[in-house]
């Protein structure tokens, strides 16, 4: 046993206003520490309703390291199960997605529950005739997470019994995901098809930080943007031929420096923050024909424009999703050990708009998130390089202080030169906080 | 002017061969100028423009997918990765005039660094008969585990 393990103070001692230790990217104690306090104590991202659309529908995924089961118990209500069977640690279900009908039975010992959770029946009971069982947590079913919360769609989870609320959690920060909603003519999102599932061998936190990183595309992706801008020069089209799709989605990335300077960042409490304030790389997508006026009758012209107005670039919600509010994109760095991180990438149907914006948006999925992309391979190779370079010894620490101000309260929303690291610090600050909060860490 | 089964088949074979060895310029040379290549993310998928594919690549982005291979600044290409292809034979579907269909098995292998990946993929080619020249119209690869979680695949199988 190392220094970190029981010790969470240690761990949040590995962040400094102006830069953080090796630490928290490499080190497999401090990714236990963090899937224990931080990921226990956070709101974090499960599904979409529309993923479990129909009673006894379900969807397995993870928070943090646990695995657990998203399930439509009612109509209108919606469970968060550890995927776990009580008797004997079987997981109920395999599969991603299916379902269980209106009861799950354990495929070990048949013992079934119903789809809250509830301990529904076990066969041979009378074997456990005054053992007890009903004194034990075996004996109540299926244990639930802390706490569910469905906002407009999106269900999120608090592992924790008590901690902080949803609404103290997310603030001001949900009017990204506001706008992401709104932006369907009747306010409302469908996913649409499975989601990219992209293997990386870095710690998850560097996907994350790249999400408002703005000095790194014009660098990095100069492979992929740079030769598309070259390519299609060299095209050398008549003036008003349509431009090849692929312009529209990654020619932005080139954009130069002072583009990104000034489209802003905003940072919210609790690790929250995004790109985009005032312009970005989404902003001069085309028109497409019937959806302003789909938007107008719904809404009315003056709401409308306000709605479609907002162009935030990434909008990150501690501790691991990003979503992108004019595609429709959301994208969950789901951490799976201190230098290994699946990247899920999905996308959202606005429903009652046409169906040219989720075309547009599963060509940016696929462009920009798939295993398959060359933008994709830009970013992969910069992570795995900085997870392999980080072992360097003599040299522990991580620079996180561009635009640093002396003495910066993260509890206050700020908007800042969109070229600075201060949401990446926001982000080590809540996870600082979380890591140590109230003392609640999972038992 | 007509083509063989034989011919055909033959197409298959060279076209794997400058994957292989990295002839992109006349692998381009192939296409016709409004072909996709496509690989789909679910099992049976049937949409490639509603909803998320891994590929579905028109000739600009197959071209800047090429070119950018061999980009001074393409540093997921330092080194560069290597593929292998093992085909079995080309199954010839349709015959219908100057327009083909086959459907191949496939084993792709693509390899850098200390990392290799085996990938199992069925391919289908619609072909078409231009000018006394078999072209790709359009390819379709469907990999074996196109829902598996996977990690780069910078070649082009």
């Amino acid at each position: 046993m190392g220094i970190y393990t029981g010790n969470p103070n240690a761990a949040a001692n590995l962040v400094q206003p102006h830069q953080v230790h090796r630490d928290v990217y490499i080190d497999q104690e401090v990714y236990a520490l963090e899937m224990r306090h931080v990921f226990t104590n956070a709101w974090v991202f499960v599904g979409h309703e529309s993923q479990t659309p129909a009673k006894g529908d379900y969807f397995a995924t993870q928070i943090g390291d646990q695995p657990v089961i998203q399930v439509r118990h009612k109509a209108d209500e919606i469970h968060v199960l550890y995927n776990r069977c009580p008797h004997k640690g079987t997981k109920i279900v395999i599969d991603r997605q299916g379902n269980t009908g209106k009861f799950f039975r354990c495929p070990y010992h048949a013992w079934s529950f119903k789809t809250d959770g509830c301990l529904l029946a076990i066969p041979l009971k009378k074997g456990y005739e005054g053992t007890g069982l009903e004194k034990t947590d075996s004996g109540k079913g299926m244990k639930a997470v802390g706490a569910v919360k469905n906002y407009r769609g999106f269900i999120f989870a608090r592992l924790a019994e008590a901690g902080i609320s949803f609404e103290e959690f997310f603030g001001d920060s949900l009017s990204s995901l506001d706008n992401m909603v709104d932006r369907s003519p009747e306010g409302r999102l469908e996913v649409v098809g499975s989601p990219l599932r992209y293997l990386h061998h870095c710690n998850w936190k560097m996907l994350v930080e790249n999400q408002t990183d703005t000095c790194h595309p014009m660098v990095a992706h100069e492979s992929s943007a740079g030769t598309a801008v070259k390519l299609y020069e060299e095209l050398d089209l008549p003036e008003g031929a349509p431009k090849p799709a692929a312009m529209e989605i990654i020619a932005p990335f080139m954009s130069p420096y002072e583009f990104f300077e000034g489209m802003g960042i905003r940072t919210w409490p609790n690790g929250h923050g995004h790109t985009g304030v005032n312009h970005s790389i989404h902003s001069d997508y085309s028109a497409i024909a019937g959806y302003f006026e789909a938007m107008s009758a719904a809404y009315g012209e003056e709401k409308a424009k306000e709605i479609l107005g907002e162009n935030r670039h990434n909008t990150v919600y501690f501790p691991n999703i990003m979503i992108k509010g004019p595609i429709q994109q959301l994208r969950n760095f789901i951490p799976l050990a201190a230098d290994k991180t699946i990247v899920e990438s999905y996308i959202y149907r606005l429903v009652g708009a046409p169906d040219e914006l989720t075309a547009r948006t599963a060509m940016y999925n696929r462009m920009i998130n798939a295993p398959t992309s060359i933008v994709g391979h830009d970013d992969l190779e910069m992570y795995e390089r900085a997870q392999e370079g980080l072992h360097a010894n003599g040299m522990e620490w991580v620079n996180i202080q561009r635009l640093l101000e002396e003495d910066e309260d993260f509890s206050q929303e700020a908007v800042l030169n969109g070229t600075t690291e201060r949401q990446m610090r926001n982000q080590f600050d809540a996870w600082r906080k979380f890591m140590t909060y109230g003392g609640r860490a999972r038992t | 002017m007509s083509v063989s089964k034989e011919q055909i088949i033959d197409f298959i074979y060279d076209e794997a061969r400058m994957l292989d060895e990295g002839r992109y310029s006349e692998w381009l040379a192939l296409w016709l100028p409004d072909g996709h290549y496509w690989m789909p993310l679910e099992y049976k998928q049937t949409d490639p423009i509603n909803q998320t594919s891994l590929l579905y690549e028109d000739m600009f982005m197959l071209k800047l997918r090429v070119e950018r291979l061999n980009g001074a600044r393409t540093f997921s290409q330092k080194p560069k990765s290597r593929c292998h292809h093992v085909i079995q034979r080309p199954f010839v579907d349709e015959m219908n005039g100057d327009t083909f269909v086959t459907n191949t098995s496939m084993h792709y292998v693509e390899t850098r660094l200390d990392e290799q990946q085996l990938l199992a993929l069925t391919a289908r080619h619609d072909l078409a008969l231009v000018d006394g020249a078999l072209r790709i119209a359009n390819k379709r690869v469907d990999l074996l585990n196109s829902d598996a979680a996977f990690r780069n695949i910078q070649l082009l199988p």
